[in-house]
């Protein structure tokens, strides 16, 4: 038996938790840069407001309806999500921290009512931390999946599903009847693992819900879409095929991407901003104990400009892969040189990090030239300490930017809230 | 009887968390003081008993001097707790925190100062006090008091 615990507009609701007067009131997050919005309240989500939507596009609704916009407070945000993670571990005897706000539980073995076990975990997350969340379980983890759907559709949409199964719904519960019945008010795009272009490809076929989906043979949905779709079909069934990755492995790519406040004419300012983001993703990078073997670095135009738009990236291979901060600074300065072209006005670049092997398993370029390899290594820890303890931007590597003075490309956060349970100087403030 | 016994495998690029007091590795006298090892007390762990629902909360104001909460006192609050007769609660009272004492009998509920001046909170219809948390420890710093103003 698997559980899944997912908390309900995690970013909007951090925020009220510690700015009571934003409760019931529709409250967006906006991400890199004031751009886009990138989480909403229950409220603002009523009020019709599109994920993903430019700020500008939907502002006019703060006059209007008293829409309230915030910067993304990522300390807030990731201290929560350690607070929740530390709650939800609880509920099984393993957990996979699936996003910063579900987890998946192993609840195999557990004896008890496990429906009255989802009901005490939420209840305490809500307690504990102010935040609601939605419950699911089922025999496997993409039916854990649709049952925690179920359980927050079935409070946001009252009529779709069973109004008992709002808050925790548990498919180990249901008769054979009654999961049909929840299986085929699901549209099949809801499944986990279908995504949108499996999706349309199934309506067409006239497989229009969850239910109609794991009525396929698994053989013939293998033949025609994949090894993929047939382990979801197969999950449908209750055959568990997918299991809990309690320790997320290192990372395959390492990125350090940004909008910039304000526009970025002329090749020495896209250099900084790309050594800054090139540096970073290298802290990432050495903290996973990884060395990358190529470069990607990207500039482009905003889509929201009138022409000419611009959008290039290039992969710089490396000689021998490498964590030190000085090549891949180098190596991404050399990318944005060769992408680079004048009277364009930049307005995000990134660095991915790419080809990424552990560091204790890289192979060396034969390279007599190169020595003391060992010393690069101590002087990055160095660096990577004395950041760590003084302050981002405390030692720069030449060439990766100055993050202590505000430059042109720094992201815009004017939205920002305080970080109430990261910094002393910012915690909340009760009357007496 | 000197020991050494492989506590953990370096690997180039790995990280090994070695004990701090294991008293694996020994070379030379081995310490007399040994066998007596304990953890030192740490501040944290005798004011924090849920950490994940422990928040810091400063106080702001004079309402509640008589109970020996003053104005900057930085507060230890838990959310685990239920609330109960006669806490120190963080209260949300017209969407702001406040901080006062909690009277709960017979199904009523008012929220008071500690200094009789000022008047007890009581929920007029409709309103809705929701208790926040209860405070369980109240710090006063005398030097060093970093984000106190």
């Amino acid at each position: 038996m698997f559980g899944l615990v997912d908390l309900s507009n995690f970013y909007a609701s951090c925020e009220q938790t510690f700015r009571p007067s934003l409760r019931g009131k529709p409250v967006v997050v906006l991400g890199s840069n004031d751009g886009c919005v990138i989480a909403r309240s229950q409220e603002a989500k009523a009020l019709g407001v599109p994920m993903g939507a430019p700020w500008f596009k939907v502002s006019h609704l703060a006059q209007s309806a008293g829409l309230v916009a915030l910067s993304a407070n990522f300390p807030l945000i990731g201290d929560m999500s350690a607070r929740f993670m530390s709650l939800a571990a609880g509920f099984g005897h393993q957990l996979e921290a699936y996003s910063v706000d579900e987890a998946f539980a192993d609840l195999s073995g557990i004896p008890g009512d496990l429906t009255l076990r989802g009901f005490k975990i939420r209840a305490r997350i809500r307690q504990w931390l102010g935040l609601e969340c939605g419950v699911g379980l089922g025999g496997t983890k993409t039916l854990a999946k649709l049952a925690n759907l179920v359980s927050k559709d079935a409070e946001r949409k009252p009529g779709r599903y069973p109004a008992h199964l709002a808050g925790v719904c548990n498919f180990g519960d249901l008769s054979q009847a009654q999961l049909e019945a929840v299986m085929r008010a699901t549209a099949v795009g809801d499944v986990w693992g279908v995504g949108r272009r499996y999706g349309a490809q199934l309506l067409e076929l006239g497989v229009v819900s969850a239910w109609d989906l794991a009525q396929l043979p698994p053989s013939l949905v293998r033949k025609r879409w994949g090894l993929v779709l047939e382990r979801t079909v197969l999950e449908l069934q209750g055959v568990s095929c997918i299991d809990l990755e309690a320790v997320p492995g290192p990372k395959k790519q390492v990125g350090v991407s940004r909008s910039f406040g304000k526009g970025l004419e002329g090749l020495d300012g896209l250099l900084e901003a790309v050594g800054e983001f090139a540096a970073r993703a290298a802290v990432k990078l050495r903290k996973q104990g990884s060395v990358a073997g190529q470069v990607f670095v990207f500039a482009q135009t905003s889509p929201f400009r009138p022409p000419p738009h611009f959008s290039r990236g290039l992969c710089v291979p490396l000689a021998s892969a490498s964590a030190d901060t000085r090549v891949l600074v180098a190596a991404a300065h050399a990318g944005v040189r060769a992408i680079f072209q004048s009277g364009v006005e930049f307005n995000k670049a990134g660095v991915f990090l790419l080809d990424l092997c552990p560091a204790n398993r890289r192979q060396e370029a034969f390279d007599f030239g190169e020595m003391g390899s060992e010393i690069d290594e101590q002087l990055m820890a160095t660096v990577d300490h004395l950041n760590q303890r003084f302050g981002r931007g405390t030692v720069l590597v030449g060439g990766a930017g100055n993050t202590r003075r505000k430059t042109d490309w720094s992201p815009k956060q004017s939205r920002l809230t305080p970080q109430y349970t990261t910094r002393l100087s910012d915690i909340p403030v009760a009357k007496a | 009887m000197h020991s050494i016994d492989v506590v953990g495998v370096l690997e180039p690029g790995g990280r090994v968390v070695l004990p701090v007091a294991g008293g694996s590795v020994r070379g030379g006298f081995p310490s007399p003081a040994e066998e007596f090892l304990v953890e030192r007390l740490d501040l944290t762990s005798i004011l924090v008993s849920h950490p994940q629902a422990t928040f810091f909360v400063r106080l702001r104001g004079e309402s509640m001097a008589p109970a020996g909460l003053f104005d900057g006192d930085l507060l230890v609050v838990d959310r685990a707790l239920k609330p109960v007769h006669q806490d120190v609660v963080i209260a949300v009272v017209d969407g702001d925190f406040t901080c006062k004492s909690l009277w709960l009998k017979g199904g009523r509920m008012k929220l008071q100062a500690a200094n009789p001046t000022f008047p007890d909170i009581v929920p007029v219809e409709e309103q809705v006090v929701e208790i926040w948390g209860v405070v369980t420890a109240s710090i006063k710093q005398f030097r060093g008091r970093s984000g106190a103003r």
